[in-house]
């Protein structure tokens, strides 16, 4: 097997949580493999990003180089195309970067491209199987591809899990001296940050929605708590807007937003027709609402009765304490 | 400005069921209704703003076969200036990279400065636009939420990232851009429109009329094959959990990790 | 000569002979009359066809009532009883008026046929009329400056307010009166002066008062007030008929044109252009109003015809709930943009767009077509098909709101607006224990059912509603109805497609369900949807006769085929919310309330806003897709009005109402203390059945 790179994305210092997962799908494409990270940067914090993966990776790849400062994924393709070796496999993280980084890198490295991979099922010769989704989530695929001369795999962020792993001691290579100057057609400006409550629920893959079982304003706040320690958003039903307790943007249904999360905590929403004509893409649907006969029961995964305003705080609490011990 | 929109039709999301055909194999594509990729649209309408702004030409092309012509009608019914559709038998099962080698080919036959994608298609992987883009060694930015073209053959434009902010660049043209949902409001387009274009006529370019190597296309180039659709395991109908709210929790917070929503 | 005093004309004003004076005037009056109203003609003249000039009997016939006979106007009750009276007076003193201002040039005219004794009786009426006129300004005024009825106000957002034109033209009809009965008065005067004779004066009229304050004035000052007041009349009276063209007062002239041409098919929606046959409608190059002559001749008539009595505003639910629509202003901004487009002097500026320039997106989204405006009316003005037209020009440039182009293109590709498959509109009929009650088939042609029971989307999709397919198949079954479904077959009867403007969308779905009927064989048609029942009874052609679920139940409790139970609980209060398409549209009122009569025991109360008047839940078909900028939902309003006339079960016969009903009740917080239920729904539950039957229904029902 190709050796395996993993392209480490880091913000302010600290490398993204992806790092640990690409780690985990390396393992999975090959139990002994002993993957390489690859980190590009520069700056007075990048050497603490260089450091933090030395303790998951064995051997981390370090480009040091003043264009990027900023991560502009013209610039890193045109670094890591003087960097990494014919035929390696590359794996990334399937976000606005690597969105924006794999497709071209994969035409310049003349490798395979899977994008958005969930799973890896295996190696058949020179192929391997991987799984990815289809329509919106509706139905799951089986790819192969051919990585024999070389590939680069988009990994769907949260789709594998860190392992629990040795603490590695890695070794520093610094590659930076093989990258030239590099210019591209494409230059950052800035980055313009959204303002508070300025939310796309129809992007964001787990929301914790309110219905009209919140029963008041206040109350709006146990869900915003719980979306908090989640990583989620809060989204809601009508009666939630009519009532003005929150934005008409949050509004899930025909009349309001079409919202394609992963997974869909519905909080004391009844289930209208109308609301879930709002919900695409089968995501896991769980519902709480104190009343056993809910509609809402007739088309959730899970269902769950319980008063929300007792339950939420519980929920809260209990996810916080899940992560407190993780991190 | 001469603008080229590369579009796809796909079975809408919104109103199928997709459900895996009794072979298990694939989906069943009897009941399948159609339409343009939903980015790609919202590409196509970017297009025609921009056009309509500072003037110039809309192109809308498309890889497929002769049903595909349908989408390139209803972007044509919608404003786009011409249609083009390419479809050659070499084609079938062509991955990533094969559709952006013929594209590419077809690029250079014209004069395009700005080349439009969507971010992804409901079966695809976000990738033609980003490939096409290096194979012309043209600029290239994906998650396109805003455009505004700069004097100087210049554009500046916003990237949708993560936690709903917008990352600026400004880029040099001729480029490619992959357009993401929201960037505008498409306007609609109904039965009417179409049949008032569907008389314009559609030239159909093969690959080899394209001078694309056919070797380099199709099933035969592909490093990347969809084997098979399959329906992952996870019980259908309201699981009601029982039990102390602390053994429910446990077991919610199990099967939101299990869909991939909890880290 | 008058009665022996010298007329107008033969005196002298100043140094022209009285002659020569009033026929300059009468002259020039008459010229800037005609000028003005050629200039307010020209729009109508560039405007679209309209086909108006059909059954002259029926229209004579509506002249009658609603012109002459002033059929609306006690629906608001004072203000309807006090034009009643201005217009009665204005039709008196025509004949009179004619004959004054002819007397200034001719010096001696009598109208044929009003010498002697009818002549006399003539005058005494008309001095009434005058004064009953004179009064009604004065009450009027009162009412526009210390009254002030909110209809009146101008939002700030539609300019200033009308009250000082209004007020203005009330003083000036005064001043009219006053002047022609000061005329008379001081002719009278004279006469008695002169002849010593006793005038004969109408007592307690206008006339006689200012006569018998005359009395004691001099000869010579008398005769100046008898000149001056027939300049002053004649000189009022073109004044203000060169200047109603630009204002309200306009409907003086107009209501009678108005009224003629008014629409006479309810329910119906006005072509895409008139003339122009389905086939050849891929032909025209722009659909609907996109800008002010797109309008037809007669929409335009509207805008000149409106009296801005604001009856229609107060009327419509979408401006009682804050939406950004008031049919008024629908209706005055156009007029005011004639007027301003199309000058007196100058050639017309046209071609702007309406929409952004007067009328906004949502303000033209905001209908729910649920007639409300036009039914209140007093001129027939129409306002359905104008929204109508102005939807049809912002699909046809692809103005549609996000959530509705979803809902066309489900439709399109589904024939329903939620995406669903089209196998699944009989997932109703399959719910196992209601198939063990009642056996729905689906048509083939061969399966030899007579009805037809066309369900329509909602009610085959929405879980909720499915309940009413379900009720409204077992009534059809009890009452021994050999019926059947179009299944799969059927789509959306698309009532709601074309009111939003997609008439092609409409056409094609149109043109399937039709031929789907055709094919299943059937005689009639009964549905539970009133959309549907509308379409089918007014969109549709040569289809078999169709029956609102509410009439078949209605003529098998009068046949008593169809026995009802006592009602359950009878301390529960029934009221029955008039769903827009069987009331207003279709008149169907009674059949519905018979068939709650019919149930015995049950306690039915109206609620103020009921039959013609019934105030709209928020309406149906893709309004429910949108939802535009409003204050209150009209649904919570209807609830308050239901809970106010002191009842806890709202019975409707509409899935649309139903929808937004129950949502409303939640919004209200009012559930427990108030209900909804379809009056299939109902009927279903109140069928005097054997126990078991009843037992495993209730059960079903409780399940859904």
């Amino acid at each position: 097997m190709a050796p395996i790179f993993a392209y480490i994305e880091h913000h302010g210092g600290v490398a993204d949580d992806s790092a640990t997962e690409l780690l985990a799908a390396a393992r999975k494409i090959d139990a002994n493999a002993s993957p390489i990270a690859i980190v590009a940067g520069y700056g007075p914090e990048f050497d603490a990003v260089c450091t933090t993966a030395c303790a998951s990776y064995d051997e981390v790849w370090k480009v040091a180089n003043q264009s990027l400062a900023y991560p502009n994924a013209e610039l890193v393709r045109k670094a890591l195309v003087q960097v990494l070796p014919k035929g390696c496999l590359l794996l990334v993280p399937h976000d606005h970067f690597g969105i924006d980084l794999s497709p071209g890198l994969s035409v310049k490295l003349n490798a395979a491209f899977v994008s958005d991979v969930m799973g890896v099922e295996g190696t058949e010769g020179a192929n391997l199987k991987l799984v990815r989704q289809e329509f919106g989530g509706q139905v799951s695929a089986h790819v192969r591809c051919d990585v024999s001369s070389g590939a680069i795999f988009n990994l769907r962020p949260g789709a594998f899990k860190p392992i629990e792993a040795v603490p590695a001691n890695g070794r520093l290579v610094d590659k930076s001296s093989e990258v030239g100057t590099l210019v591209g057609g494409r230059r950052y400006l800035e980055t313009i940050v959204a303002e508070a409550g300025d939310v796309d629920i129809t992007k964001e893959p787990l929301l914790v929605s309110v219905g009209r079982g919140i029963q008041d304003k206040d109350n709006i706040a146990l869900a915003e708590d719980l979306a908090k320690a989640l990583g989620a958003a809060v989204s809601c039903s009508r009666p939630v807007v009519d009532a003005k307790w929150l934005p008409k943007s949050r509004q899930v249904g025909s009349s309001g937003q079409t919202v394609k999360p992963k997974v869909y905590l519905a909080c004391g929403i009844s289930g209208s027709f109308q609301h879930l004509a709002g919900i695409k893409g089968s995501p896991l649907i769980v519902a709480i609402n104190k009343n056993p006969k809910a509609p809402i029961f007739q088309v959730a995964d899970v269902g769950i009765v319980a008063d929300i305003l007792e339950f939420l705080p519980e929920l809260t609490n209990k996810i916080r304490e899940a992560k407190g011990a993780s991190v | 400005m001469e603008i080229l929109v590369c579009v796809r039709r796909v079975p809408d999301t919104a109103e199928n069921e997709i459900r895996l055909n009794s072979a298990g194999n694939d989906i069943e594509r009897g009941d399948l209704v159609y339409s343009v990729n939903e980015w790609d649209n919202y590409a196509v309408e970017e297009a025609l703003q921009i056009v309509a702004r500072i003037g110039g030409k809309v192109t809308v092309v498309t890889v497929g076969g002769e049903e595909d012509e349908e989408v390139l009608r209803r972007e044509m019914a919608m404003g786009a200036n011409q249609g083009v559709l390419i479809a050659d038998e070499a084609l079938n099962g062509s991955d990533g990279k094969g559709i952006a080698t013929v594209l590419r080919a077809f690029v250079q036959q014209g004069h395009y400065e700005l080349i439009l994608t969507g971010v992804q298609a409901e079966d695809g992987g976000a990738q033609v636009g980003g490939m096409l883009a290096a194979t012309l060694d043209y600029p290239f930015a994906s998650l396109v939420n805003s455009i505004e073209v700069l004097p100087g053959g210049k554009l500046k434009i916003s990237r949708e990232i993560a936690g709903g902010n917008k990352e600026m660049n400004e880029i040099d043209l001729p480029c490619v851009l992959s357009i993401q949902t929201g960037i505008n409001e498409p306007r609609y387009v109904g039965m009417r429109g179409i049949r008032q274009v569907a008389g314009l006529e559609i030239p159909t370019f093969t690959a080899s009329a394209l001078g694309v190597d056919v070797g380099t296309v199709g099933v035969a180039a592909a490093r990347v094959k969809r084997t098979d659709y399959f329906v992952p395991a996870l019980g259908k109908g309201a699981e009601m959990l029982q039990g102390s709210s602390e053994e429910i929790i446990e077991k919610l917070v199990a099967l939101m990790k299990a869909k991939g929503g909890l880290n | 000569m008058v009665g022996g005093i010298q007329s107008p004309a033969l005196a002298n004003y100043g140094s022209i002979p009285g002659q020569v004076l009033f026929s300059i005037i009468a002259l020039l009056g008459i010229a800037c009359f005609t000028y003005i109203v050629m200039r307010r003609l020209t729009p109508l003249l560039r405007g679209e066809r309209d086909f108006r000039f059909d059954r002259p009997l029926i229209r004579l016939g509506r002249l009658a009532q609603y012109w002459l006979g002033q059929w609306k106007h006690p629906r608001y009750r004072f203000a309807g009883v006090l034009h009643v009276l201005i217009f009665a007076g204005f039709l008196i003193l025509a004949t009179r008026a004619f004959a004054l201002l002819v007397l200034g040039i001719s010096g001696h005219f009598i109208v044929p046929g009003f010498s002697g004794m009818a002549g006399q009786m003539y005058e005494a009426i008309k001095d009434y009329a005058a004064t009953i006129v004179f009064s009604c300004m004065v009450v009027a005024a009162v009412r526009r400056i210390v009254v002030k009825p909110a209809r009146y106000a101008v939002p700030a957002k539609y300019g200033k307010g009308h009250g000082a034109d209004a007020i203005f033209l009330l003083a000036l009809i005064a001043v009219l009166m006053a002047s022609e009965s000061l005329f008379k008065a001081s002719e009278s005067a004279l006469q008695a002066q002169q002849r010593g004779g006793v005038e004969f004066l109408a007592v307690l009229s206008l006339p006689w008062m200012l006569k018998n304050l005359l009395s004691e004035t001099s000869t010579a000052a008398l005769w100046n007030v008898y000149r001056g007041a027939y300049l002053l009349d004649v000189l009022t009276f073109y004044f203000l008929l060169c200047y109603r063209p630009f204002g309200i007062q306009f409907h003086v002239e107009t209501s009678l044109f108005n009224v003629y041409f008014a629409k006479l098919d309810r329910g119906t929606v006005k072509p895409v252009r008139w003339g122009v046959s389905d086939e050849q409608l891929d032909q025209v190059k722009s659909f609907g109003v996109k800008k002010f002559e797109d309008f037809t001749w007669k929409h335009m008539l509207d805008f000149y015809s409106c009296a801005d009595c604001g009856r229609c505003s107060d009327q419509c639910p979408a401006n009682a709930a804050g939406r950004l629509l008031s049919p008024r202003f629908l209706t005055i901004k156009a007029r005011d943009y004639a007027f301003r487009h199309y000058p007196m002097l100058g050639g017309p500026g046209n071609g702007n767009p309406l929409i952004g320039g007067i009328y906004s997106e949502d303000e033209i989204w905001s209908c729910t077509t649920c007639g409300a405006c036009e039914e209140e009316c007093p001129l027939l003005i129409e306002y359905i098909d104008k929204i109508v037209d102005l939807r049809r020009g912002l699909v046809d440039d692809g103005y549609v709101p996000k959530s509705i182009q979803k809902a066309l293109k489900a439709l399109e590709s589904r024939g329903n607006p939620y995406g669903k498959m089209e196998k699944k509109r009989t997932d109703w009929a399959k719910a196992q224990e209601f198939q063990e009650t009642c056996d729905v088939k689906t048509l083939n042609g061969t399966n030899g059912a007579g009805t037809l029971y066309f369900v329509d989307s909602i009610t085959s999709f929405d879980d909720r509603m499915q309940a009413i397919a379900r009720s409204t198949a077992r009534i059809l079954d009890h009452v021994g109805e050999p019926f059947g479904i179009l299944g799969g077959a059927e789509k959306d009867s698309g009532h709601d497609v074309r009111r939003f403007g997609e008439e092609t969308l409409f056409m094609a779905l149109r043109d399937h369900n039709v031929e789907a009927i055709k094919a299943s064989g059937v005689q009639r048609i009964v549905t539970a949807d009133p959309h549907a029942y509308n379409a089918l009874k007014h969109d549709y052609k040569d289809v078999p006769p169709v029956e609102h679920i509410s009439q078949v139940i209605a003529r098998e409790v009068r046949a008593g085929k169809l026995a009802l139970a006592p009602v359950e609980n009878p301390d529960n209060v029934y009221a029955y919310h008039d769903p827009c398409y069987l009331g207003r549209h279709n008149q169907v009122y009674d059949d519905p309330r018979n068939v709650l009569d019919a149930v015995p025991g049950l306690k039915r109360v109206e609620m103020k806003r009921c039959r013609d008047r019934s105030f709209c839940c928020g309406g149906g078909g893709l309004m429910l897709f949108y939802e535009p900028q409003e204050t209150e939902r009209m649904g919570v309003k209807r609830v308050r009005m239901a809970a106010e006339a002191g009842a806890n079960v709202i019975v409707t016969a509409c899935p649309f109402c139903m929808t937004n009903i129950e949502d409303a009740i939640k919004v209200t917080g009012m559930e427990g203390k108030m209900t909804a239920i379809d009056l299939a729904e109902l009927v279903d539950q109140q069928i005097a059945r054997p126990p078991s039957v009843q037992m495993e229904i209730r059960q079903e029902n409780a399940m859904a």
